[in-house]
């Protein structure tokens, strides 16, 4: 809705004095993405001053190392979200991902490089599948997504059974998590960061990027003006399928271990990061930048908060509150605002 | 998608006594009758074919199992159908169940000689409050219920683990009386089947009968319309999160006193299984068609299937993947039939001008 009106000034009865005022932060404070990227400053500053150990190189190496699976899920996601559909099968591609590098690690022989292309092969037409029930026979998205996150899930258990494959190269599986020399940055951050640029020059620099934003905003308007809704929107879930391939790959490396549970109930964070970021669930609106400001958010303020010694499972707090808060605060926002409008209006014309 | 089930449109058909009007109801209650017809059918073709290959499967212990299984399902698929007919969803149901589930087990620890109805009523009432929170944000935020409830998801759950903060609740704190509750049977049928069986009758007759039922279906259809034709949107939508607040807080309770032994994690995940249970029993996902009826039945053969794969030897593994591609086979039928409805309607008009 009013996601890019969002202020960081509460506006009480004291504000209307200071117009000026509301208006210079206004100027600063834009938008959602750059309420968002202030909201992380803050919670980086304030927590590398009051929680211990925060600012240290091994904890940025593994609070990085946790957000890479999640801001690149992300990226495609936005572009999903941003032409109205929802891809909630991600955590089981994931998933089967994993254990079909596993099982194929264990029993084929094929050399890990090869089994590597064949899993992001095999996440594509996992998204293909996606995208041929949305598209092709025009069923809701949401629903389609829902049957695929339970049809996944339950052929990775398939294919794994409750076994694990954890006897993977020692040296793949300490490459995943080594840093860049000389910095606590890991070296996975790289292909996230080549990514999250061709998503973002994509979706922010192209034709192709403008057409899913109309597609969002009314995909009808859209076919008129010469965009194929419905490829666009099939090979957006092959992109995610695909890279749902490369995390699970990543993520049978970091943890060494392929399992049917893997990323289970990732789906759910990586679409509140994405909502975070300012992304719209109606469709047509948001940015690349704002959603990694709200990954690295979310992922500041769990990492901070669990340093301070409060439960992991409690944290969901956290989770579910900046979610709710991201969507009620610009409309609350707003109210406000167009209330005071209107008694500014009023005022004159009494006087 | 409307079309494929008695909502609005058959209502104002109805109203005319005229001829085409009333084929066109005998047709909506045909289709009507298809679906639950069908899930029926398949229902029993899956008990058929697991009890040919064992005949213990339809023993009376297997029976009181399967129906106690599914008892709580179907109370929560109930309570979505109200949800999912108004074109909403509510995600958080299954965080709401482990928080009743919690606070039931904590308000006998607290005060162990609390008769069990104040329990139910306790722990309803929670529910409904929670439901309440939903409702009135989504009331303020004017976002897709999807949204508010996925935050409210991990807020509820957040809020069990940090109450819970490790700790367990066992069979030994609650009353024996309470816990009689969930294993309980009468003539055979357990109690918890039968409250469900209640849930499911009064919300199935709310939804046909009475007119703020009928109201639900025209707020799913076409919410704009529904508020053109007079219909308070707001206010019923609210009232229908705080009913499945209540619903889950009632299945809170009943998971309680059926399995005795609980922690903070009680009904994670729950949340999708009962979608799906809504979506396979024929609750179109955008609202405006569906019945109390078929997403019951929708729920019993989700879990008859689960039974089903153990006793036929099927490995277990499979059976989310049996659900999700149920789930996918339920709404590309829903497809068809709408597209089928769709043209055959156009094509009487037609012939009818």
């Amino acid at each position: 809705m009013a996601h890019d009106s969002l202020y960081a000034a509460p506006p009480t009865a004291e504000a209307e004095p200071g117009a000026g005022r509301l208006a210079s932060l206004r100027g600063l404070l834009g938008s959602w993405d750059v309420a968002v990227v202030a909201a992380l400053v803050v919670a980086v500053l304030v927590a590398s001053l009051t929680v211990e150990n925060f600012a240290t190189g091994r904890n940025a190496q593994f609070l990085l190392l946790d957000l890479v699976p999640l801001a690149l899920i992300a990226l495609p996601m936005t572009l999903i979200v941003i032409t109205g559909e929802i891809d909630l099968s991600v955590a089981s591609m994931v998933g089967l991902c994993s254990t079909l590098m596993g099982q194929l690690w264990l029993s084929s022989g094929l050399s890990l490089e090869l089994i590597c292309v064949l899993v992001v092969l095999l996440g594509a037409v996992l998204g293909a599948v996606n995208g041929l029930f949305v598209t092709g026979f025009g069923l809701p998205s949401l629903a389609v997504t829902i049957g695929t996150l339970a049809l996944y899930r339950g052929l990775s258990f398939v294919v794994l059974g409750d076994q694990a494959v954890a006897d993977f190269p020692a040296d793949w599986t300490a490459a995943v998590v080594r840093t860049i020399p000389g910095t606590s940055i890991p070296v996975v951050v790289v292909p996230l960061l080549v990514l999250a640029v061709i998503f973002g020059v994509v979706l922010h620099a192209t034709a192709a990027g403008r057409a899913l934003y109309a597609i969002g905003n009314n995909d009808q308007a859209a076919t008129f003006t010469g965009v194929s809704v419905a490829r666009t929107k099939f090979w957006l879930f092959v992109v995610s399928g695909a890279v749902c391939g490369l995390v699970g790959i990543l993520w049978t490396l970091r943890y060494a271990s392929a399992r049917g549970d893997n990323a289970t109930g990732l789906e759910l964070t990586v679409v509140t990061a994405v909502l975070l970021g300012g992304v719209s669930i109606f469709g047509g609106r948001g940015a690349l930048l704002g959603v990694l400001a709200g990954v690295l958010l979310l992922g500041v303020l769990r990492n901070a908060l669990q340093l301070a010694d409060v439960d992991a499972n409690a944290l969901t707090i956290v989770t579910g509150t900046l979610l709710i808060a991201s969507v009620v605060l610009p409309n609350a926002v707003a109210d406000v605002r167009a209330r005071l409008h209107r008694r500014r209006q009023r005022h004159p014309a009494a006087s | 998608m409307s079309l494929t089930d008695a909502g609005a449109p058959e209502r104002a058909a109805g109203n005319a006594p005229s001829d085409p009007g009333r084929q066109r109801r005998g047709l909506t209650e045909r289709l009507l009758a298809v679906r639950e017809l069908s899930l029926l059918i398949a229902l029993g073709l899956l008990v058929l074919v697991t009890t040919v290959r064992n005949d213990r499967f339809l023993s009376g212990q297997s029976v009181k199992d399967l129906l106690l299984g599914c008892a709580i399902l179907v109370i929560l698929a109930v309570g979505q159908t109200l949800v999912i007919i108004t074109r909403n969803v509510d995600l958080s149901v299954g965080s709401i169940l482990g928080l009743v589930a919690f606070a039931t087990g904590s308000l006998f620890l607290s005060a162990p000689g609390t008769p069990w109805p104040v329990a139910l009523v306790v722990g309803v009432a929670l529910g409904a409050l929670c439901g309440a929170v939903n409702g009135g944000l989504i009331a303020v935020a004017r976002v897709p219920a999807l949204v508010i409830t996925l935050g409210t998801l991990y807020a509820f759950r957040g809020i069990d683990y940090y109450w819970a903060s490790g700790s367990q609740i066992n069979a030994a704190d609650m009353p024996p009386s309470f816990l009689r509750l969930g294993n309980q049977t009468v003539l055979g049928v357990p109690v918890l089947f039968l409250v469900a069986l209640v849930v499911v009758a009064v919300v199935g007759f709310y939804l046909r009968s009475y007119r703020s039922g009928r109201e639900l279906y025209a707020i799913g259809s076409e919410p704009a319309a529904a508020r053109l034709s007079g219909i308070p949107v707001g206010r019923r939508v609210f009232a229908v999160f705080v009913a499945s607040g209540a619903f889950a807080g009632l299945a809170g309770v009943l998971y309680a006193a059926r399995f005795g032994t609980l922690d903070a994690a009680a009904g994670t995940g729950l949340e999708l299984q009962v979608v799906a249970a809504a979506v396979v029993g024929g609750v179109a996902i955008f609202g405006g068609s569906g019945s109390a009826y078929g997403a019951a039945l929708g729920a019993v053969l989700l879990t008859t299937i689960g039974s089903s794969l153990a006793v036929l030897r099927i490995d277990p593994f499979w059976q989310q993947a049996v659900v999700g591609a149920l789930i996918l086979a339920a709404i590309g039928l829903d497809r068809v039939l709408a597209l089928r409805v769709a043209a055959r309607l156009r094509g009487r008009s037609a012939h009818g001008a």
